[in-house]
């Protein structure tokens, strides 16, 4: 069931989908797609409507308005065609806490219709590749935090499937674990689709090629993490920092360069932040004036961007503006 | 076939990987002992039938049943495990057939486990076997009964012990049906079809006859179609509300 039908196309197709509760809106008129190879980045503030759109793209919740394509097929026309593609680990990877390790992955192969050699080799090998192998016999109840989560993965990864939907894979973890989940996704996106929620921004630029942010249940970005960082205040803004103190007049000179937008001092006294108009770069102006100057420099570093300030303006600009209120 | 078998494999394990089996067994075979010997007097009847034994069975249900079927969607809710379940390849109906078979499955254990009683009266006197063996089969439609009510209440909330009550509630209705303290509360304002209807559910009527060895094919069909509407009610119940 590993094989992909026909790789070409998208592999999650959402198109207009809308989700109410009552009188709230979760989500609204989002269309994205997923294609195969490919680590999508799915990411928003709490309450944005991602759980809510995961659990509809996996089969969970019925959509109120829109369509959603599974490896061609309708979910909700061929929901158990549909459901067959996909491995889910659910927001928090809930588990059925009063089995075992191995007594839980055997019930996920029988339900997913294994015969017993099958079910051995599939159990076996996801239980490998997740690392479970030192509490295969403890009862679910008793793992801690890490184990969970990756208890959770091994059910979602244990049929192979083309298309993977992660919750917030790595909340919770420590850095260790964070960085072997990671590494695992890395792994299995050469030949799947990959949807991951979720709010730590590191990880979009760690493991996503594509980044699809959503707030209040609207879609507000769509590109890559590189795109979303050159729309940084940051982007290309160059850090100048000095041995002993800042020199007199530095502050005035680079904001009289014609490319520098504004000039921050930062709070120890020793770095100066010039931002850059329009995200052109600065940094060879900078270093002449430097140069020039004869500025006692230690190091120069030119800014990537910051995901997290972006995130906050795309995040915030979409409220309707009020007084006072963020710009 | 094989899905709602993998459900009821798990299901029929869970309760022995946790104390609630043992607890069932030993409390129902005790209670079920003392009703028939100190309650219904089975020796000073001086007859060789298991009338004293099944009488009580209605009532011991009543409490038993809803604490057996009362985790049955409760728990998958308060857990979250519902939205792992509900996102595998299986029909909602596989689901709640799997989960009832299993809790069925686990009551018929624990009938059979009173077998004791059978061949006490066996061995005692010479009773009609096949009436005994209608008995059992009567008493283990009506607990197919009960935990149908008890697993359609159960998926309606996270909280189990809302499910246990309002199951208890339910059953008390059926098992009260016919009698005044139900009766009254529909005669009056009620079309008389409802209430002659409501009057007909009666599971103390249809399990009587059945004990006493009459055999009568309404019966028994009136307990398959009465799970199979709750077990309908059932899966209508999660497709309707699969969240919170």
């Amino acid at each position: 069931m590993s094989q992909v039908a026909g790789k070409t196309g998208a592999a999650i197709e959402v198109r207009s989908l809308h989700k109410d509760f009552g009188a709230f809106t979760a989500v609204r008129n989002l269309s994205f797609d997923v294609r195969y190879g490919e680590v999508l980045g799915f990411l928003g503030p709490n309450g944005a409507g991602k759980s809510t759109t995961m659990k509809m793209i996996t089969g969970f919740l019925p959509p109120t308005r829109g369509r959603i394509r599974i490896a061609g097929s309708d979910l909700v026309r061929q929901p158990l065609q549909a459901k067959r593609q996909i491995g889910y680990l659910p927001e928090g990877a809930p588990a059925y806490g009063d089995m075992t390790t191995s007594a839980f992955l055997e019930f996920i192969a029988r339900v997913r219709g294994y015969g017993r050699t099958e079910r051995r080799r599939r159990v076996g090998e996801s239980i490998a590749r997740t690392h479970l192998d030192s509490v295969i016999h403890q009862p679910v109840d008793t793992l801690s935090k890490g184990f969970k989560r990756r208890l959770g993965l091994a059910q979602a990864i244990l049929h192979d499937p083309p298309i993977l939907v992660m919750d917030e894979p790595t909340d919770g973890l420590d850095p260790n674990q964070k960085h072997e989940v990671r590494e695992l996704i890395r792994d299995m996106a050469r030949d799947k689709a990959i949807l991951i929620s979720t709010h730590i921004l590191e990880e979009v630029d760690a493991i996503c090629g594509r980044a699809v942010i959503i707030a209040r249940g609207t879609l507000l970005f769509d590109g890559t993490p590189r795109q979303l960082l050159d729309m940084s205040d940051l982007h290309n803004a160059v850090r100048l920092r000095f041995d002993g103190g800042i020199p007199a007049q530095a502050q005035r000179l680079l904001r009289e360069l014609g490319e520098v937008a504004a000039v921050t001092a930062d709070a120890d006294g020793r770095q100066l932040t010039a931002l850059p108009r329009n995200g052109t770069p600065i940094i060879r102006q900078v270093t002449q004036l430097a140069r020039r100057e004869n500025w006692p420099v230690e190091q120069v570093f030119v800014e990537a961007g910051q995901l997290d300030e972006v995130f906050r303006r795309i995040t915030t600009s979409a409220i309707p503006a009020r007084p006072g209120g963020a710009p | 076939m094989t899905t709602t078998g993998a459900i009821l494999r798990r299901e029929l394990g869970s309760y022995f990987s946790t104390p609630v089996a043992y607890v069932f067994i030993v409390i129902f075979l005790v209670l079920s002992g003392v009703f028939t010997f100190y309650l219904g007097g089975l020796y000073e009847r001086g007859q060789a039938d298991l009338q004293p034994f099944f009488r009580f069975h209605p009532w011991l249900y009543l409490f038993l049943i809803p604490a057996l079927s009362m985790r049955l969607w409760a728990e998958e809710r308060k857990a979250g495990t519902i939205e792992l379940l509900m996102t595998l390849p299986l029909t909602t109906g596989q689901a709640v057939l799997g989960k009832f078979l299993a809790a069925w499955g686990f009551t018929g254990i624990a009938l059979g486990l009173t077998f004791p009683v059978w061949i006490t009266v066996d061995y005692l006197g010479d009773p009609d076997n096949a009436v005994i063996l209608l008995g059992y089969l009567g008493s283990f439609l009506m607990a197919g009964a009960y935990l149908a009510i008890g697993a359609c209440v159960s998926a309606f909330t996270r909280n189990q012990v809302i499910a246990f009550v309002l199951s208890f509630m339910v059953c008390l209705v059926f098992v009260l049906a016919g009698f005044p303290m139900v009766m009254d509360l529909f005669q009056g304002w009620a079309p008389q079809w409802l209430v002659g209807a409501i009057a007909n559910m009666s599971f103390l009527r249809h399990f009587d006859s059945i004990a006493r060895g009459v055999v009568d094919v309404r019966d028994l069909i009136f307990f398959l179609s009465f799970i199979a509407a709750w077990l309908f009610a059932n899966v209508v119940t999660i497709e309707i509300r699969k969240a919170g």
